[in-house]
């Protein structure tokens, strides 16, 4: 499989790829690791007209101890995640999570920042930033920046709040240091996307993989936690207010199924 | 556009077309044929080569991102000409292939795997080619060696 005929710049700086969007507009794409893009570019369900490769912007690529939260460049990839200390100690579901993505050769190319800028309900890291409660940091023409909060970025199908000359350049996740978490991925083969997954972290989030249109926090099982229920009883209610869809690997009503069991699994290793 | 790359230690240099793929890059322009393309969905691993020393799926590798890169192939792996790696003395010795489609892909993978994780345990081993599917179901072995090269 080809894609289709593209022009391809790279960028030498974040400014830099935040003019070369404003120039090409919604002809352009940005690439990364490419390992979202490119197979659907494959496939031709994506036929962006000129690339903007990003992929070389090493001072996008850190993780950083920024006092009240880690700060990670949109650059760095599930490799490095993976294999982050600070993370370990900081922010362990990250690391963990990233280790579930897809396979080595996967986790040598594909990166944090892309990996949310494409917004897949069915990534694992998406729904692991979002249960966090972290953001991301938009920049823009001029170099203006905003902080976009994970909950209000993944807005429909692969959309996201990000505009079309924004480019995703940090992540922002709170310190959860001893807090209990857990991360449940349900696939039928190692390297598959989740079927259904969940992320939690006790006291601060709960959140589903593949479980809608978009990356998704459990809202229904956060209010009942809230309201003191057990976590048996708040994982009753892990399909609510979801539109989970239908494929292949398993119907509407299985995936419903699989919310309530992987929460109840992910409250209990969570400590919850 | 032009890139200008190492391969097997040589510098290769082209000027090669934004889509045009690595693999094919390997396979078609440098006629690097021990690189297979097996599922070309990045599944499989059939395409594996090193980039920068690290094993990534060719499919699904711009040859233009490849630009400025070191990769080794199949057959750059070899010390020598009448020389093998010792991951592929290990997969010979252990018989590690069957039909031998995944074999460069699994090969290099799992070069890779022990750049990261020198002694490895069986279950890191198992875990550390999930990349790399070998339609023989021919794991055992293929397991067996790496671990045995893991040791030489």
């Amino acid at each position: 499989m080809i894609p289709a005929a593209f022009d391809y710049v790279r960028a030498g700086s974040a400014d830099e790829a935040v003019a070369l969007l404003t120039e090409h507009g919604d002809d352009a794409k940005l690439l990364a690791g490419g390992h979202s893009l490119l197979p659907l570019m494959k496939l031709r369900l994506a036929t962006p007209s000129v690339l903007i490769d990003v992929g070389r912007l090493r001072d996008l690529s850190y993780i950083r101890d920024a006092g009240d939260h880690i700060a990670i460049g949109a650059l760095t990839r599930h490799h490095d995640l993976e294999h982050s200390d600070l993370l370990r100690q900081q922010a362990p579901i990250l690391a963990h999570a990233a280790s579930q993505v897809g396979d080595p050769q996967v986790r040598h190319r594909g990166t944090l920042g892309g990996t949310l800028a494409h917004g897949d309900p069915a990534s694992d890291l998406p729904s692991v930033v979002l249960a966090l409660g972290g953001s991301v940091v938009a920049r823009g023409p001029g170099g203006g920046e905003r902080e976009i909060a994970a909950v209000d970025l993944f807005t429909g199908f692969l959309e996201t709040a990000l505009g079309p000359n924004e480019l995703l350049t940090e992540v922002r996740v709170p310190k959860v240091a001893g807090q209990g978490w857990s991360f449940q991925k349900f696939n039928r083969r190692a390297q598959d996307w989740a079927i259904v997954g969940v992320a939690a972290i006790a006291g601060t989030g709960v959140a589903l993989v593949n479980m809608g249109s978009v990356p998704l926090r459990a809202s229904g099982v956060e209010a009942a936690l809230a309201s003191g229920a057990s976590a048996g009883d708040a994982a009753a209610v892990a399909d609510e207010g979801t539109e989970p869809p239908a494929d292949l690997n398993a119907s509407a009503e299985f995936r419903r199924h699989l919310a309530r069991v992987l929460v109840r699994r992910a409250l209990e290793e969570a400590g919850v | 556009m032009q890139i200008s790359l190492t391969v097997n230690g040589e510098q290769r240099e082209h000027d090669v077309e934004p889509r045009l793929l690595l693999v094919h890059y390997i396979r078609e322009v440098l006629r690097l044929t021990g690189t297979n393309v097996g599922c070309d969905t990045s599944s499989c691993g059939a395409c594996t080569v090193l980039l920068d020393g690290e094993s990534v799926k060719s499919c699904t590798v711009l040859a233009v991102q490849a630009d400025g890169t070191d990769i080794t192939t199949i057959e750059g792996l070899a010390p020598g000409p009448d020389q093998m790696h010792p991951m592929q003395e290990a997969f010979r010795e252990n018989h590690g292939l069957q039909c031998g489609y995944c074999t460069p892909g699994m090969v290099l993978a799992a070069v890779s795997l022990l750049k990261e994780y020198p002694s490895p345990t069986e279950a890191e081993v198992r875990e550390g080619l999930e990349g790399n599917l070998c339609r023989c179901t021919g794991y055992h072995n293929i397991v067996k060696a790496v671990l045995a090269a893991s040791r030489a």
